[in-house]
This record gives C-alpha cells, structure tokens and sequence, in this order.
C-alpha cells in the first residue's frame, strides 16, 4: 500500500468515521480477499487465540476472553458475542513479516564454480485484521531493524510493503498489558490502513472504522457502511479510556536506559538466572525480537546447496559461540542480555525501547518471571557503578 | 502500508563467486588465499574490514583482509582451521571458487594516526586484519612518527609472515618487535607476552596512537599497559571477535554492548568499550 503524508490539520479534515456492522466486518473481510492478500486474523488454536488465515468472521474467538498473569494464560467465555474481546495470545505479526523459517538462496554447483539464485518472492500480500497498538509498535521497530539501517532485509521489505494492516483499538487489557506506560497503547497510533473500535453492548454490535492511508480509505469506500453517529464516537473513545484504565502491569522508563547499562554486575540477574530455564519462549513471543541464524544444507551429491535462516534466540549457548567457547556461558549473562539488549541498548541502537509492553514474555515465560518485575527490582537496589555504557 | 525504506537493489545475503588463485601455507593450520571475482571488479576495502566468505555447502564466516589495500585486483585472506568452515577454507585449492560477501565493518583509523607515532600491536592470528594497516602506513611512513609492530604468538612455528616481519624489520621507518609464550631452540628473540613489550618501546605517549588486535585477554592486558604508559583512551583502537551471521546488523549475534561489532565495530575505539571489556560475558 502507498505511504500517505502526514496530514496537514489545515488541508484535509479529519478522516470521518464510519460504522460497519457484522455483516460489514465480513464484507471487509470478502473485499480483502477478492483484492488478493491473504487475509490473517486471531483464532482459536490449542486453547490459545493465535493468528491465521481466516475467510468469514465465525473463525474469530467470538465471545471468548483471556485471562492473562506471570506464567498463565487461559480462555474464558465473555458474557456477549465480542469478536475482538481479548488481548494478545502467544504469536505475534512477527510470525509473518519475519517468518521463524526462510529460505535465502539456492546455489547450484557447476564445472566452474557455482550459480546462486535469491529465494522466490513472496507470493501474496497480507491483510492482517485486528493488530493492536503495542503490535503496530512493534511491526514499526522490527521496519526500523529490518529497513532503517545501511542493509534491508529484502524478504522482510516485500512482505512488508505489501501488508494492508487492519488496526484494532484494544477493548480490554489483560493482566500483563503494560502498553499504557511504555506509550505504545492501547490507542492505535502509529501506521495502519484501517483502525477499527468494537462497540458492543445490549443494543448495539458495531465497529466504528477510521482510515489511516488512501488504501485503507479506498477500501472503506467499497463497504456497506453508515456515518458514525456522535454517541458511537464518543462511546470508541470509551472504550480506549476504559483499557487504559485497566492495564494488569507498569513499567516506570525513567532512566532506565542509564540504570541497566551502568548495572551489568547487580545481583538481580544472578538471581533472576536462579529461576530462568533459559527456554527462550520469551524471545520466539516477543514481537520486537529479530534475532536469526542461518543453516546451510546440501543434497546428497554436493550438487545443490542452500541457506535457511532462522529465529534464534540470545538464550541459546550457540547463539554467541565464538571458537573456544560461548561469550555467554551462564544464564545469568543471557537473561542480562536479553533485558538490556530490550530495554536499553535498543535505544542507542534503535531510537526506541525494544519493549512495547504487549505482556507475553511475562505470560507465556513457564516460570513467571515477570520484566516488569525484574526491572523495578533493580531500580529499587542501584548498584553503585560507574559501568557507563557497558 | 509502505515501509520507510525502499529496498536496496542487491540482495546483501547472497554471496558472490571469486575464485582462489593462489594459496601459501603459513602455519601447520594457517593459509594465504588470493581471491579473483569471477565477474566484475574487486570492490575496494579499508585496512581492517572483512568479507564473510562461503564455502559451498559448509556454511559461511568473517574473515578479515589481510592484503594490501592499494591492490585493486583481489582480497587477500588469511585463515585458521579451527572448525569445518575455516578448514574448508584452508583447504581450497588453487582454481576452486568460494562465495564472498565485503566488505563490512570499520576500518583502522590510519589517516587519523598521521603526524602521531603509531604502536600495532597483534597477538597470535591478529597480525592478518592489521597487515593491510601497515602496508598502508609503510607506503608513506614519512607522514607518521616513530612506527613500530609488535607482535606476539604462542611459539615460533605458529608466527605469521616471519619473512615478512624481517623485511619490515630491516626498513630504518619502523621497528619490530616479535615476542612468544613458548620458546623453542630455534628461538633467539623476545619470550613473554606482548604487552610486556611496550615498555621496551620508545614512543610519546601524549601522541601516540595504538592498533590492537588478538584474543580478547590481550587485547585487555594491552589496552591497561597503554593506558598505564599514558596513551589517551581514544587513542587507543581494538579489532572486536564476536559470532556473526549476518554481517549487516540484521541477525543480532554479535552484539557488545549496545555496538554491533559487524557494523560498528570490527574496530572500536577503547573509550567507548573499555567499562565493557572488564564485564565478563557481555
Ligand atoms: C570480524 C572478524 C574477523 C575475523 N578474521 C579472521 C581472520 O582473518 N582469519 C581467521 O582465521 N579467522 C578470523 N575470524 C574468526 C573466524 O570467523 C572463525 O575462526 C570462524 O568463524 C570459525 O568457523 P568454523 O566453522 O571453522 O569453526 P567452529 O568453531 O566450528 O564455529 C562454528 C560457527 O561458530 C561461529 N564462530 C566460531 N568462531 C567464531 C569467531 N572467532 N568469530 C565469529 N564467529 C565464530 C561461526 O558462525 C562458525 O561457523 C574472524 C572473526 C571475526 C568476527
Ligand atoms: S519484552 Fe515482553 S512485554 Fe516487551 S514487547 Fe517483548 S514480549 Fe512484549
Ligand atoms: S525468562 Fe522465562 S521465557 Fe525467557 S528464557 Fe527464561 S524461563 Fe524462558
Ligand atoms: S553479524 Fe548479524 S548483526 Fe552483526
């Protein structure tokens, strides 16, 4: 889709909003997929709402809820029919945008040499429905890690740059939700074709659209929609304030960059290590996390050769081998990594926070440890440094 | 929506055959291989960048340049079999191909270093990403102060370019200084580590600059002995070892500190990474 301008508040009005009704949510849907992109969108998996390919608006979790805190998350039955009424599960956009497996290239032996082919380009776009605030954050950091710098990542721009993204203005947060403090939600802020906001209750069940770009306000014009009335605004903006109200967790920023960079040696992380397995479940859920490697493989005959590459995780004891040894033998090393790396060097390396406070490292970490947690825990006892920026 | 950078033309993942036109032994495990692009040009490098090269169906590694940057027709790259890639790399014969992709990194600060007396100092396979440093400050050393390389390896047969050492040696412009752990009955020089040879050095410490390169313990032990002998912490420049898999600041492997040593890095200047250097494990 083509970037839009920032508006200029003297040149344009504000974008209006517009309703859809269920049956113009699944007209959303229908129009998507008669444009091409592979439409994308939660759905019940394994007890979980997950993200994937969805056709009508009945494979959304309708009436189910999540309950989130350290280490658990489970589902439960809403007492209405909300289609969006819950928070995030375990898989983030990453999955598609920055696939756990990709091919690279394929090389091919000959009598001199060898010739080398990049990987096909991806086949169609992705529509994804229903990417909330701290997730539009995140798609925005990975643009940065993936596009911002001297070298893009070819695969990720072409999936990317043809995404149509379906925003959703989150109407309830869970208990590990910390979007509020970390400035990346739950209001959908940051680039998006569509915003939607979920208004239901006993007499009504609407979805109140904005557009974000001309392909999402030339989308929206080939719906079945009705103006918004003022009381549907007004109850959108309900429904945000309510969610901010509603956050399960914070996390105080102030000077936590200067903190963990001056406290490589706090006593947290060894004791932080004490209950880490070093499972790595909190990097693959993490939707900032970029991490990969790459595996080559060759057929049998040395013919055809290949590289695959690979979410890796700074968890790993592979993951900063150099010959003679890890860098990072212990566990404590790699979960103080892994925190500083997020919530502080990521800023001298990024412009941002790597943290978008979306709660699943928190809630999907098998022993519960809890970010928020460990980073107050060491705001509470400073070390005495002077590490500076180590 | 579109992202904010459109994608560059060339796919920088995908490597590029050159061919191994020549390979001297330097050690029992150690190779020289010359590299010729199979098509185009040879693209220019800074002393003290790498190339990651690709052995056909192995895998792929960082290897510095170790060749004179005034040669415009190949790479030059000298390498230890320590692991599967590398020994399949040691192991290339004359007229095989590789894949290569460069270079990356930063480079020495060898025109900053004018008008300074210059200490490089390699440990063990070290002396290679320097090497392409000293050809370059030997081609105009009138431009610098006092020159001198020292340079310390585990035993007598595990030191790099000996003939070479000696020419340099022989030049009035530069001093030498070789220095090993192990001695053995052919060995007449220096025996002991290599920041112990500082102080036999006379340089201005108040105008020096250093380039270090070697196992992270010496580059520690050297950059403490410099700073103990008065040469400015910014003065001061380490060639950084960590796992890379990309080359690009995309896979996040060889992070240090808040540094990718793939971009901002190999070479670091001391100030800004001395507080993380006496971190264990960072
Ligand atoms: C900037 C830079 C410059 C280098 N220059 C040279 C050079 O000029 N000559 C030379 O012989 N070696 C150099 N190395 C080290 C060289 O990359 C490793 O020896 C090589 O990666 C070992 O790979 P392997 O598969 O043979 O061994 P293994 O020990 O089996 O390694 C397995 C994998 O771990 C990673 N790995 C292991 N050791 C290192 C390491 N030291 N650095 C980075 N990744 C590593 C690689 O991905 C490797 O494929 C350099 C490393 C870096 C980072
Ligand atoms: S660190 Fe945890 S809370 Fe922050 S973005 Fe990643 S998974 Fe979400
Ligand atoms: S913090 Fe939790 S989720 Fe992350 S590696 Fe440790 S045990 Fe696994
Ligand atoms: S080697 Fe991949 S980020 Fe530096």
């Amino acid at each position: 889709m083509q970037p839009t301008a920032p508006s200029d508040p003297q040149a344009a009005p504000p974008p209006a909003s517009v309703l859809l009704d269920r049956a113009g949510l699944q007209a959303l849907l229908d129009a998507l997929a008669a444009r091409g992109f592979d439409v994308i969108g939660p759905t019940l998996r394994d007890g979980a709402i997950v993200y994937d390919r969805i056709a009508c608006i009945e494979a959304l979790p309708v009436g189910w809820t999540d309950r989130q805190d350290a280490g658990r998350y489970r589902l439960e039955r809403r007492a209405d029919a909300a289609l969006f009424g819950y928070a995030v599960g375990p898989q983030p956009w990453k999955r598609f945008l920055h696939p756990p497996e990709e091919l690279l290239w394929r090389a091919r032996r000959q009598a001199d040499g060898f010739t080398i082919a990049p990987a096909p380009p991806p086949p169609a776009p992705f529509a994804f429905i229903g990417v909330r605030a701290c997730e539009l954050h995140a798609i925005a950091i990975q643009d940065r890690v993936f596009l911002g710098g001297a070298h893009q990542d070819p695969g990720y721009a072409a999936r990317r740059q043809g995404a149509f993204l379906v925003a959703l203005n989150c109407g309830t947060a869970a208990g590990t939700c910390f979007c509020a403090s970390m400035g990346t939600g739950p209001r959908a802020e940051a680039v998006f074709d569509l915003v939607l906001t979920e208004l239901i209750d006993a007499n009504r069940h609407d979805f109140l659209v904005v557009p974000g770009s001309d392909a999402g306000a030339a989308l929206l014009a080939a719906l079945p929609t009705r103006p918004a009335e003022p009381e549907a605004v007004t109850a959108a903006e309900a429904v945000v304030a309510h969610t901010a109200a509603s956050m399960g967790r914070q996390l105080d920023t102030v000077g936590l960059k200067d903190l963990l960079q001056a406290n490589p040696e706090h006593p947290r992380w060894d004791e932080v290590a004490a209950r880490c397995l070093a499972c790595a479940n909190c990097t693959m859920v993490c939707p900032t996390c970029f991490c990969t490697s790459v595996a080559d493989h060759t057929d049998l005959a040395g013919i055809e050769a290949e590289r695959v590459k690979r979410w890796d995780s700074c968890f790993t004891a592979d993951f900063s081998y150099i010959h003679g040894g890890s860098v990072r033998a212990s566990g404590k090393s790699r979960y103080r990594q892994w925190m500083t790396h997020k919530l502080a060097h990521w800023i001298d390396q990024f412009g941002s926070s790597g943290c978008v406070g979306c709660g699943r490292c928190i809630a999907w970490c098998p022993v519960g440890i809890d970010i928020t947690a460990e980073a107050a825990a060491i705001r509470a006892t400073p070390g005495k440094g002077p590490h500076g920026n180590a | 929506m579109s992202a904010a950078i459109a994608p560059s033309p060339a796919d920088p993942m995908l490597p590029a055959p050159w061919r191994v036109r020549a390979v001297r032994r330097e050690t029992a495990d150690v190779a020289t291989l010359d590299l010729v692009p199979l098509e185009g040009d040879a693209p220019r490098f800074a002393p003290g960048q790498f190339n990651m090269l690709y052995a056909f169906g192995i895998g792929e590694v960082p290897v510095s340049v170790s060749g004179d940057p005034a040669d415009p027709t190949r790479f030059v790259h000298t390498v230890r079999a320590v692991g599967a890639v590398s020994t399949a790399i040691v192991a290339a014969a004359p007229g095989s191909v590789l894949g290569l992709r460069g270079p990356f990194g930063s480079a020495w600060p060898v025109d900053a270093a004018e008008g300074h007396d210059l200490l490089i100092v390699a440990g063990g396979l070290g002396l290679a990403p320097l090497r392409p440093a000293i050809y370059q400050v030997l081609a105009g050393s009138e431009r610098f102060g006092r020159i001198a390389v020292l340079y310390g390896g585990r035993g007598p047969a595990e030191l790099l370019f000996r003939d070479e050492l000696a020419a340099w040696g022989a030049r009035a412009d530069v001093t030498v200084a070789v220095t090993v752990d192990h001695s053995d009955p052919s060995w007449h020089g220096h025996v002991g580590v290599v920041p112990a040879l500082i102080k036999k050095m006379d340089f201005d410490p108040s105008n020096t600059m250093a380039l270090l390169c070697g196992p992270e313990v010496m580059l520690r032990f050297t950059a403490t002995a410099l700073r103990g002998a008065g040469v400015a912490a910014d003065h001061i420049f380490l060639s950084m070892e960590r796992n890379m898999k990309c080359a690009i600041g995309l896979c996040g492997h060889c992070q240090f500190g808040a540094d990718f040593v793939c971009k901002d890095g190999p070479v670091l200047p001391y100030d800004r990474i001395a507080a993380r250097l006496a971190v264990r494990e960072i």
